[in-house]
Protein backbone atom coordinates (compact mmCIF):
# COMPACT_ATOMS: atom_id res chain seq x y z
CA UNK A 1 0.00 0.00 0.00
CA UNK A 2 2.74 2.24 0.99
CA UNK A 3 4.45 1.56 -2.49
CA UNK A 4 1.55 2.55 -4.57
CA UNK A 5 0.99 5.50 -2.07
CA UNK A 6 4.96 6.54 -3.40
CA UNK A 7 4.57 5.78 -6.80
CA UNK A 8 1.36 7.80 -7.18
CA UNK A 9 3.07 10.57 -5.18
CA UNK A 10 5.85 10.47 -7.38
CA UNK A 11 3.93 10.52 -10.35
CA UNK A 12 1.73 13.62 -9.40
CA UNK A 13 4.87 15.91 -8.45
CA UNK A 14 5.92 14.55 -12.20
CA UNK A 15 3.20 15.92 -13.61
CA UNK A 16 3.16 19.37 -11.69
CA UNK A 17 7.12 19.70 -12.59
CA UNK A 18 5.96 18.67 -16.50
CA UNK A 19 3.38 21.09 -16.72
CA UNK A 20 4.79 24.30 -15.25
CA UNK A 21 7.79 23.87 -17.07
CA UNK A 22 5.65 23.77 -20.21
CA UNK A 23 3.93 26.50 -18.93
CA UNK A 24 7.26 28.41 -18.30
CA UNK A 25 8.05 27.47 -21.95
CA UNK A 26 5.19 29.01 -23.37
CA UNK A 27 4.85 32.14 -21.46
CA UNK A 28 8.84 32.68 -22.69
CA UNK A 29 7.78 32.24 -26.26
CA UNK A 30 4.93 34.17 -26.05
CA UNK A 31 7.10 37.14 -24.57
CA UNK A 32 9.30 36.96 -26.83
CA UNK A 33 7.47 37.65 -29.59
CA UNK A 34 5.59 40.19 -27.60
CA UNK A 35 8.47 42.13 -27.42
CA UNK A 36 9.71 41.59 -30.98
CA UNK A 37 6.30 43.16 -32.04
CA UNK A 38 6.27 46.00 -29.34
CA UNK A 39 9.49 47.15 -28.89
CA UNK A 40 12.12 45.49 -31.84
CA UNK A 41 14.83 47.22 -31.39
CA UNK A 42 17.84 48.26 -33.00
CA UNK A 43 17.95 46.21 -36.77
CA UNK A 44 21.09 45.78 -36.49
CA UNK A 45 20.65 43.39 -33.42
CA UNK A 46 18.19 41.54 -35.63
CA UNK A 47 20.87 41.21 -38.71
CA UNK A 48 23.54 40.13 -36.89
CA UNK A 49 21.88 37.28 -35.24
CA UNK A 50 20.55 36.78 -39.09
CA UNK A 51 24.28 36.26 -39.97
CA UNK A 52 25.25 33.95 -37.22
CA UNK A 53 22.30 31.51 -37.70
CA UNK A 54 21.81 31.71 -41.23
CA UNK A 55 25.01 32.57 -42.67
CA UNK A 56 27.59 30.90 -40.33
CA UNK A 57 25.66 27.98 -41.09
CA UNK A 58 25.78 27.85 -44.74
CA UNK A 59 29.17 25.70 -45.36
CA UNK A 60 27.90 22.89 -42.93
CA UNK A 61 24.64 23.38 -44.79
CA UNK A 62 25.81 23.05 -48.46
CA UNK A 63 27.95 20.24 -47.05
CA UNK A 64 25.56 18.12 -45.73
CA UNK A 65 23.24 18.75 -48.45
CA UNK A 66 25.95 17.72 -51.13
CA UNK A 67 26.06 14.51 -49.61
CA UNK A 68 22.63 13.89 -48.93
CA UNK A 69 21.84 15.00 -52.10
CA UNK A 70 24.50 12.59 -53.51
CA UNK A 71 23.44 9.34 -51.44
CA UNK A 72 20.03 9.75 -52.65
CA UNK A 73 21.03 9.70 -56.63
CA UNK A 74 22.69 6.65 -55.52
CA UNK A 75 20.18 4.89 -53.32
CA UNK A 76 17.46 5.92 -55.99
CA UNK A 77 19.25 5.05 -58.85
CA UNK A 78 19.90 1.60 -58.11
CA UNK A 79 16.58 1.02 -56.66
CA UNK A 80 14.88 2.53 -59.62
CA UNK A 81 16.65 0.51 -62.05
CA UNK A 82 15.46 -2.51 -60.80
CA UNK A 83 11.78 -0.92 -62.29
CA UNK A 84 13.57 0.65 -65.49
CA UNK A 85 12.29 3.66 -63.75
CA UNK A 86 16.22 5.77 -63.73
CA UNK A 87 14.22 8.52 -65.60
CA UNK A 88 12.67 9.25 -62.13
CA UNK A 89 15.72 9.56 -60.28
CA UNK A 90 15.31 13.58 -60.50
CA UNK A 91 11.43 13.34 -59.06
CA UNK A 92 12.90 11.34 -56.02
CA UNK A 93 15.96 13.18 -55.16
CA UNK A 94 13.81 16.66 -55.20
CA UNK A 95 10.52 15.45 -53.69
CA UNK A 96 12.72 13.64 -50.83
CA UNK A 97 14.47 17.09 -50.40
CA UNK A 98 11.83 19.67 -50.68
CA UNK A 99 9.61 17.59 -48.39
CA UNK A 100 11.21 15.93 -45.69
CA UNK A 101 15.03 15.35 -45.60
CA UNK A 102 15.59 19.57 -46.73
CA UNK A 103 13.81 21.22 -43.41
CA UNK A 104 14.76 17.95 -41.23
CA UNK A 105 18.07 17.97 -41.76
CA UNK A 106 19.02 21.60 -42.19
CA UNK A 107 17.39 22.23 -38.97
CA UNK A 108 19.33 19.36 -37.43
CA UNK A 109 22.51 20.76 -38.57
CA UNK A 110 21.53 24.47 -37.26
CA UNK A 111 20.75 23.40 -33.66
CA UNK A 112 24.03 21.27 -33.41
CA UNK A 113 26.23 24.70 -34.90
CA UNK A 114 24.14 27.76 -33.64
CA UNK A 115 21.75 26.42 -31.34
CA UNK A 116 23.87 25.09 -29.06
CA UNK A 117 26.01 28.18 -29.21
CA UNK A 118 23.12 30.57 -28.36
CA UNK A 119 21.92 27.83 -25.24
CA UNK A 120 26.31 28.57 -24.45
CA UNK A 121 25.86 31.89 -24.68
CA UNK A 122 22.75 33.12 -23.20
CA UNK A 123 23.45 30.38 -20.40
CA UNK A 124 27.28 32.18 -19.66
CA UNK A 125 25.79 35.83 -19.89
CA UNK A 126 22.97 34.89 -17.45
CA UNK A 127 25.91 32.93 -14.79
CA UNK A 128 28.20 36.14 -14.96
CA UNK A 129 25.10 38.16 -14.23
CA UNK A 130 25.25 39.83 -17.82
CA UNK A 131 21.47 39.71 -18.07
CA UNK A 132 20.87 41.20 -14.31
CA UNK A 133 23.44 44.01 -15.14
CA UNK A 134 20.96 44.71 -18.26
CA UNK A 135 17.99 44.35 -15.58
CA UNK A 136 19.42 47.29 -13.62
CA UNK A 137 20.28 49.18 -16.49
CA UNK A 138 16.09 48.94 -16.98
CA UNK A 139 16.80 47.58 -20.19
CA UNK A 140 14.62 44.48 -21.16
CA UNK A 141 16.88 41.28 -21.66
CA UNK A 142 14.37 39.59 -24.15
CA UNK A 143 14.87 42.84 -26.03
CA UNK A 144 18.91 42.09 -26.96
CA UNK A 145 19.04 38.00 -26.45
CA UNK A 146 16.06 36.45 -26.84
CA UNK A 147 13.36 37.83 -29.32
CA UNK A 148 15.94 38.99 -31.77
CA UNK A 149 17.14 35.06 -31.95
CA UNK A 150 13.93 33.70 -32.18
CA UNK A 151 12.64 36.59 -35.51
CA UNK A 152 16.48 35.52 -36.50
CA UNK A 153 15.88 31.98 -36.74
CA UNK A 154 12.09 32.14 -38.47
CA UNK A 155 14.11 33.87 -41.08
CA UNK A 156 17.03 31.83 -41.29
CA UNK A 157 15.82 28.75 -41.20
CA UNK A 158 13.62 28.39 -44.49
CA UNK A 159 16.51 30.45 -46.03
CA UNK A 160 18.96 27.54 -45.55
CA UNK A 161 16.43 25.05 -46.09
CA UNK A 162 15.80 26.31 -49.66
CA UNK A 163 19.86 26.09 -50.08
CA UNK A 164 19.28 23.01 -48.74
CA UNK A 165 16.91 21.72 -51.35
CA UNK A 166 18.59 23.30 -53.86
CA UNK A 167 22.14 21.98 -53.51
CA UNK A 168 20.74 18.41 -52.87
CA UNK A 169 19.37 18.64 -55.95
CA UNK A 170 22.73 19.69 -57.86
CA UNK A 171 23.88 16.32 -55.41
CA UNK A 172 21.64 13.77 -57.04
CA UNK A 173 22.61 15.31 -60.58
CA UNK A 174 26.01 14.99 -60.14
CA UNK A 175 25.47 11.41 -59.00
CA UNK A 176 22.90 10.27 -61.16
CA UNK A 177 23.71 12.29 -64.39
CA UNK A 178 27.70 12.71 -64.29
CA UNK A 179 28.36 9.47 -62.58
CA UNK A 180 25.18 6.78 -63.03
CA UNK A 181 24.45 8.09 -66.67
CA UNK A 182 20.67 9.13 -66.42
CA UNK A 183 19.70 11.69 -69.15
CA UNK A 184 19.43 15.20 -67.63
CA UNK A 185 16.55 15.87 -69.66
CA UNK A 186 14.51 13.58 -67.42
CA UNK A 187 16.21 14.21 -64.63
CA UNK A 188 14.56 18.08 -64.39
CA UNK A 189 11.84 17.36 -66.26
CA UNK A 190 10.28 14.72 -63.96
CA UNK A 191 11.42 16.66 -61.15
CA UNK A 192 9.50 19.21 -62.75
CA UNK A 193 6.33 17.43 -63.60
CA UNK A 194 6.22 15.90 -60.36
CA UNK A 195 6.96 18.46 -57.49
CA UNK A 196 4.00 20.82 -56.56
CA UNK A 197 3.96 24.20 -55.28
CA UNK A 198 2.28 22.28 -52.51
CA UNK A 199 5.74 20.43 -51.75
CA UNK A 200 7.03 23.27 -51.43
CA UNK A 201 4.81 24.90 -49.14
CA UNK A 202 4.72 22.21 -47.02
CA UNK A 203 8.55 22.89 -46.87
CA UNK A 204 8.37 26.18 -46.24
CA UNK A 205 6.34 25.78 -43.18
CA UNK A 206 8.46 22.94 -41.67
CA UNK A 207 11.44 25.13 -42.10
CA UNK A 208 9.94 27.82 -40.24
CA UNK A 209 8.02 25.98 -37.37
CA UNK A 210 11.18 24.05 -36.80
CA UNK A 211 13.60 27.43 -36.88
CA UNK A 212 10.68 28.51 -33.75
CA UNK A 213 11.20 25.26 -31.59
CA UNK A 214 15.09 25.47 -32.14
CA UNK A 215 15.04 29.01 -31.31
CA UNK A 216 12.52 28.73 -28.14
CA UNK A 217 14.56 25.56 -26.93
CA UNK A 218 17.71 26.98 -26.91
CA UNK A 219 17.11 30.43 -25.76
CA UNK A 220 14.81 28.71 -23.04
CA UNK A 221 17.63 25.93 -22.02
CA UNK A 222 20.24 28.91 -21.73
CA UNK A 223 18.10 31.60 -19.78
CA UNK A 224 17.30 29.05 -17.03
CA UNK A 225 20.35 27.69 -17.06
CA UNK A 226 21.40 26.03 -13.41
CA UNK A 227 24.87 27.19 -11.84
CA UNK A 228 28.44 27.68 -12.96
CA UNK A 229 30.07 26.09 -16.21
CA UNK A 230 28.32 22.37 -15.24
CA UNK A 231 25.19 24.23 -15.47
CA UNK A 232 25.63 25.62 -18.58
CA UNK A 233 26.96 22.61 -20.23
CA UNK A 234 23.74 20.51 -19.01
CA UNK A 235 21.61 23.07 -20.41
CA UNK A 236 23.50 22.72 -23.46
CA UNK A 237 22.94 19.60 -24.14
CA UNK A 238 19.30 19.47 -23.07
CA UNK A 239 18.79 22.11 -25.39
CA UNK A 240 19.97 20.39 -28.03
CA UNK A 241 18.76 16.68 -27.39
CA UNK A 242 15.08 18.51 -26.79
CA UNK A 243 15.25 20.29 -29.80
CA UNK A 244 16.75 17.85 -32.17
CA UNK A 245 13.76 15.28 -30.71
CA UNK A 246 11.18 17.99 -30.93
CA UNK A 247 11.56 18.78 -34.32
CA UNK A 248 11.61 14.89 -35.61
CA UNK A 249 8.31 13.90 -33.39
CA UNK A 250 6.60 17.39 -34.83
CA UNK A 251 7.63 16.83 -38.28
CA UNK A 252 5.75 13.69 -37.88
CA UNK A 253 2.96 15.29 -37.03
CA UNK A 254 3.08 17.98 -39.69
CA UNK A 255 3.58 15.77 -42.22
CA UNK A 256 0.71 13.86 -41.20
CA UNK A 257 -1.28 16.99 -41.23
CA UNK A 258 -0.09 18.01 -44.88
CA UNK A 259 -0.04 15.48 -46.44
CA UNK B 1 14.27 56.10 0.52
CA UNK B 2 14.79 52.35 0.30
CA UNK B 3 13.02 50.78 3.08
CA UNK B 4 12.66 46.87 3.17
CA UNK B 5 9.88 45.89 5.79
CA UNK B 6 10.07 42.10 6.90
CA UNK B 7 11.47 40.24 4.34
CA UNK B 8 11.58 36.62 4.45
CA UNK B 9 13.48 34.71 1.54
CA UNK B 10 14.54 30.55 1.30
CA UNK B 11 16.16 29.06 -1.30
CA UNK B 12 15.00 25.34 -0.69
CA UNK B 13 14.66 24.75 3.04
CA UNK B 14 17.24 27.45 3.64
CA UNK B 15 16.17 30.58 4.98
CA UNK B 16 18.47 33.65 3.85
CA UNK B 17 16.68 36.74 4.86
CA UNK B 18 14.53 36.10 8.27
CA UNK B 19 11.78 39.22 8.66
CA UNK B 20 14.89 41.36 7.74
CA UNK B 21 13.69 45.37 8.15
CA UNK B 22 16.12 48.13 7.16
CA UNK B 23 15.80 51.79 6.04
CA UNK B 24 18.87 53.17 3.41
CA UNK B 25 19.06 56.99 4.09
CA UNK B 26 18.84 59.39 1.35
CA UNK B 27 22.12 60.75 -0.03
CA UNK B 28 24.13 58.68 2.45
CA UNK B 29 26.24 55.95 1.84
CA UNK B 30 25.23 52.80 3.57
CA UNK B 31 27.51 49.61 4.36
CA UNK B 32 26.10 45.93 4.74
CA UNK B 33 28.58 44.03 6.42
CA UNK B 34 28.18 40.44 7.83
CA UNK B 35 30.10 36.98 7.32
CA UNK B 36 30.05 35.29 3.57
CA UNK B 37 27.21 33.52 3.06
CA UNK B 38 24.79 35.63 5.00
CA UNK B 39 22.53 36.77 2.17
CA UNK B 40 24.30 40.30 1.56
CA UNK B 41 24.23 40.01 -1.88
CA UNK B 42 20.74 38.48 -1.71
CA UNK B 43 19.87 41.60 0.00
CA UNK B 44 20.82 44.01 -2.53
CA UNK B 45 19.26 42.51 -5.51
CA UNK B 46 16.00 42.37 -3.64
CA UNK B 47 16.39 46.50 -3.48
CA UNK B 48 16.30 46.77 -7.09
CA UNK B 49 13.72 43.97 -7.73
CA UNK B 50 16.03 41.12 -9.23
CA UNK B 51 15.20 39.01 -6.51
CA UNK B 52 11.33 38.80 -5.20
CA UNK B 53 11.05 38.48 -1.44
CA UNK B 54 8.73 35.20 -0.22
CA UNK B 55 7.34 37.72 1.58
CA UNK B 56 7.90 41.03 2.95
CA UNK B 57 7.80 44.93 0.83
CA UNK B 58 10.58 46.43 -0.57
CA UNK B 59 9.89 50.48 -0.75
CA UNK B 60 11.50 52.62 -3.25
CA UNK B 61 10.51 56.21 -2.85
CA UNK B 62 7.15 54.84 -1.24
CA UNK B 63 6.43 52.40 -3.43
CA UNK B 64 6.29 48.85 -3.17
CA UNK B 65 8.36 47.17 -6.08
CA UNK B 66 7.23 43.85 -4.73
CA UNK B 67 4.33 44.26 -6.37
CA UNK B 68 4.91 46.03 -9.29
CA UNK B 69 4.65 44.73 -13.03
CA UNK B 70 8.14 44.63 -15.58
CA UNK B 71 7.35 47.91 -16.98
CA UNK B 72 6.85 49.35 -13.68
CA UNK B 73 9.76 48.41 -12.21
CA UNK B 74 12.02 49.49 -15.17
CA UNK B 75 10.91 52.49 -14.20
CA UNK B 76 12.04 52.58 -10.58
CA UNK B 77 14.91 51.01 -11.89
CA UNK B 78 15.66 54.20 -13.98
CA UNK B 79 16.88 55.53 -10.48
CA UNK B 80 19.78 53.12 -9.94
CA UNK B 81 22.69 51.92 -10.96
CA UNK B 82 24.62 48.98 -9.69
CA UNK B 83 28.30 47.71 -9.66
CA UNK B 84 28.03 43.77 -9.24
CA UNK B 85 30.63 41.53 -7.76
CA UNK B 86 32.60 40.62 -10.99
CA UNK B 87 31.79 44.03 -12.72
CA UNK B 88 29.08 42.09 -14.98
CA UNK B 89 30.62 43.51 -18.16
CA UNK B 90 29.15 42.63 -21.12
CA UNK B 91 31.94 39.53 -22.65
CA UNK B 92 31.46 40.56 -26.49
CA UNK B 93 31.84 43.97 -26.05
CA UNK B 94 35.31 46.37 -25.79
CA UNK B 95 35.45 48.51 -22.56
CA UNK B 96 33.93 51.49 -24.81
CA UNK B 97 31.01 49.55 -26.14
CA UNK B 98 30.21 48.79 -22.79
CA UNK B 99 30.17 51.93 -20.98
CA UNK B 100 28.15 53.44 -24.22
CA UNK B 101 25.74 50.94 -24.05
CA UNK B 102 23.36 52.49 -21.46
CA UNK B 103 23.99 55.95 -23.50
CA UNK B 104 22.92 54.34 -26.48
CA UNK B 105 20.30 52.72 -25.85
CA UNK B 106 18.70 54.84 -23.67
CA UNK B 107 19.30 58.91 -24.43
CA UNK B 108 19.59 60.23 -28.15
CA UNK B 109 22.78 62.07 -27.94
CA UNK B 110 24.98 61.85 -30.81
CA UNK B 111 27.86 59.37 -31.44
CA UNK B 112 30.13 62.45 -30.82
CA UNK B 113 28.18 63.02 -27.57
CA UNK B 114 28.42 59.72 -26.35
CA UNK B 115 32.02 59.05 -27.15
CA UNK B 116 33.28 62.50 -25.06
CA UNK B 117 30.99 61.47 -22.38
CA UNK B 118 32.11 57.65 -22.26
CA UNK B 119 35.69 59.66 -22.32
CA UNK B 120 34.99 61.64 -19.18
CA UNK B 121 33.53 58.73 -17.24
CA UNK B 122 36.69 56.42 -18.19
CA UNK B 123 38.59 58.98 -17.15
CA UNK B 124 37.17 60.18 -13.98
CA UNK B 125 37.75 56.23 -12.98
CA UNK B 126 41.41 56.84 -14.05
CA UNK B 127 41.41 54.62 -16.91
CA UNK B 128 42.94 56.01 -20.35
CA UNK B 129 43.95 54.12 -23.33
CA UNK B 130 41.65 51.03 -22.67
CA UNK B 131 38.75 51.66 -25.08
CA UNK B 132 39.37 48.96 -27.00
CA UNK B 133 40.04 46.09 -24.68
CA UNK B 134 37.68 43.53 -24.39
CA UNK B 135 36.74 42.79 -20.32
CA UNK B 136 39.02 39.43 -20.23
CA UNK B 137 42.20 41.75 -20.83
CA UNK B 138 41.08 43.55 -18.09
CA UNK B 139 43.04 42.93 -14.30
CA UNK B 140 39.97 42.84 -11.80
CA UNK B 141 40.24 46.18 -10.29
CA UNK B 142 40.08 47.55 -13.84
CA UNK B 143 37.22 45.64 -14.31
CA UNK B 144 35.69 47.23 -11.18
CA UNK B 145 36.43 50.58 -12.80
CA UNK B 146 34.84 50.33 -15.71
CA UNK B 147 31.67 48.63 -14.57
CA UNK B 148 31.62 51.62 -11.94
CA UNK B 149 32.31 54.28 -15.08
CA UNK B 150 28.98 52.55 -16.69
CA UNK B 151 26.90 52.58 -13.28
CA UNK B 152 27.74 56.34 -13.22
CA UNK B 153 27.34 57.49 -16.50
CA UNK B 154 23.44 58.13 -16.55
CA UNK B 155 24.03 59.87 -13.25
CA UNK B 156 21.79 57.55 -11.15
CA UNK B 157 19.95 58.62 -7.59
CA UNK B 158 21.05 55.24 -6.19
CA UNK B 159 23.99 53.45 -6.32
CA UNK B 160 24.89 49.30 -5.16
CA UNK B 161 27.42 47.96 -4.51
CA UNK B 162 28.21 44.33 -4.64
CA UNK B 163 31.67 44.04 -2.91
CA UNK B 164 33.10 46.26 -5.09
CA UNK B 165 36.62 45.48 -3.35
CA UNK B 166 36.81 41.82 -3.15
CA UNK B 167 39.48 39.89 -4.52
CA UNK B 168 41.99 43.30 -4.94
CA UNK B 169 44.99 44.24 -3.62
CA UNK B 170 45.24 47.00 -0.64
CA UNK B 171 46.12 49.48 -2.79
CA UNK B 172 43.38 48.67 -5.46
CA UNK B 173 41.16 48.41 -2.56
CA UNK B 174 42.13 51.96 -1.11
CA UNK B 175 41.74 53.57 -4.48
CA UNK B 176 38.25 52.08 -5.17
CA UNK B 177 36.74 52.95 -1.79
CA UNK B 178 38.39 56.83 -2.45
CA UNK B 179 37.08 56.73 -6.26
CA UNK B 180 33.29 55.74 -4.47
CA UNK B 181 33.63 58.32 -1.44
CA UNK B 182 35.19 61.19 -4.01
CA UNK B 183 31.86 60.50 -6.56
CA UNK B 184 29.56 60.44 -4.00
CA UNK B 185 31.35 63.43 -2.89
CA UNK B 186 30.44 64.83 -6.46
CA UNK B 187 27.17 63.63 -7.09
CA UNK B 188 25.42 63.37 -4.05
CA UNK B 189 23.67 59.58 -4.73
CA UNK B 190 22.51 57.26 -2.04
CA UNK B 191 24.37 54.40 -2.65
CA UNK B 192 24.89 50.82 -0.44
CA UNK B 193 27.84 48.98 -0.02
CA UNK B 194 28.01 45.55 0.31
CA UNK B 195 31.41 44.67 1.53
CA UNK B 196 33.78 42.66 4.08
CA UNK B 197 36.35 45.03 3.69
CA UNK B 198 36.97 45.78 7.57
CA UNK B 199 37.85 48.13 9.00
CA UNK B 200 38.71 50.25 5.57
CA UNK B 201 34.57 50.46 4.40
CA UNK B 202 33.96 52.65 8.21
CA UNK B 203 36.68 55.27 6.51
CA UNK B 204 34.10 55.94 3.67
CA UNK B 205 30.42 54.73 5.41
CA UNK B 206 27.93 57.20 7.11
CA UNK B 207 25.78 54.24 8.43
CA UNK B 208 26.73 50.30 8.97
CA UNK B 209 24.70 47.73 9.08
CA UNK B 210 24.76 44.25 10.55
CA UNK B 211 23.66 41.04 8.64
CA UNK B 212 23.60 38.19 10.91
CA UNK B 213 21.38 34.97 10.47
CA UNK B 214 19.19 36.88 7.54
CA UNK B 215 18.83 39.95 10.15
CA UNK B 216 20.36 43.68 10.84
CA UNK B 217 21.63 42.78 14.12
CA UNK B 218 22.85 46.30 14.89
CA UNK B 219 22.83 49.88 12.39
CA UNK B 220 24.58 53.03 13.22
CA UNK B 221 27.14 55.22 12.31
CA UNK B 222 30.67 53.60 12.18
CA UNK B 223 32.06 54.84 15.51
CA UNK B 224 28.68 53.22 17.02
CA UNK B 225 29.52 50.20 14.72
CA UNK B 226 32.50 50.17 16.04
CA UNK B 227 32.11 50.43 19.73
CA UNK B 228 29.55 47.86 19.50
CA UNK B 229 29.00 45.48 22.57
CA UNK B 230 27.01 43.15 20.68
CA UNK B 231 29.25 39.91 20.52
CA UNK B 232 28.42 38.87 16.82
CA UNK B 233 29.31 42.30 16.12
CA UNK B 234 32.71 42.46 18.22
CA UNK B 235 34.12 39.12 17.44
CA UNK B 236 33.10 39.86 13.07
CA UNK B 237 35.14 43.46 13.16
CA UNK B 238 38.18 41.77 15.25
CA UNK B 239 38.18 39.21 13.46
CA UNK B 240 38.43 37.10 16.13
CA UNK B 241 37.92 33.01 16.16
CA UNK B 242 36.55 32.94 19.27
CA UNK B 243 32.52 33.91 19.57
CA UNK B 244 29.28 32.99 18.58
CA UNK B 245 30.25 33.19 14.54
CA UNK B 246 30.82 29.49 13.70
CA UNK B 247 32.46 29.48 10.53
CA UNK B 248 33.07 25.31 10.72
Amino acid sequence: MQTVRLFFEKLGSMTILVIREMGRMLIFILYALYIAVRDPGKPIHLFKQIHFIGAKSLFVICLTASFTGMVLGLQGYYTLAKFGSEGMLGAVVALSLIRELGPVLAALMVTGRAGSAITAEIGIKKITEQIDALKTMALEPFKYLISPKVIAALIALPLLCAIFDVVGIFGGYVVGVKLLGVNPGAYFSEMERSVEWKDVWSGFIKSVSFGCIISWVCCFKGYYAGHGAEGVSRATTEAVVMSSVLVLVWDYFLTSVML
Amino acid sequence: MIKLVDIEKSFDSQVVLNRLSLEIPTGKITAVIGPSGEGKSVLLKHMIGLMKPDRGKVYIDGDDITVMRRWELNHVREKFGMLFQNAALFDSMTVFENVAFPLEEKTRLSRVEIRDKVHDALEHVGLKSVDKKYPDELSGGMKKRVGLARALLLNPRIILFDEPTTGLDPIICRAIHQLIKDTHTQFGFTAVIVSHEIPEIFDISDNVAMLYKGQIIEMGTPDEIQRSEHPVVRQFITGSLEGPIHFI
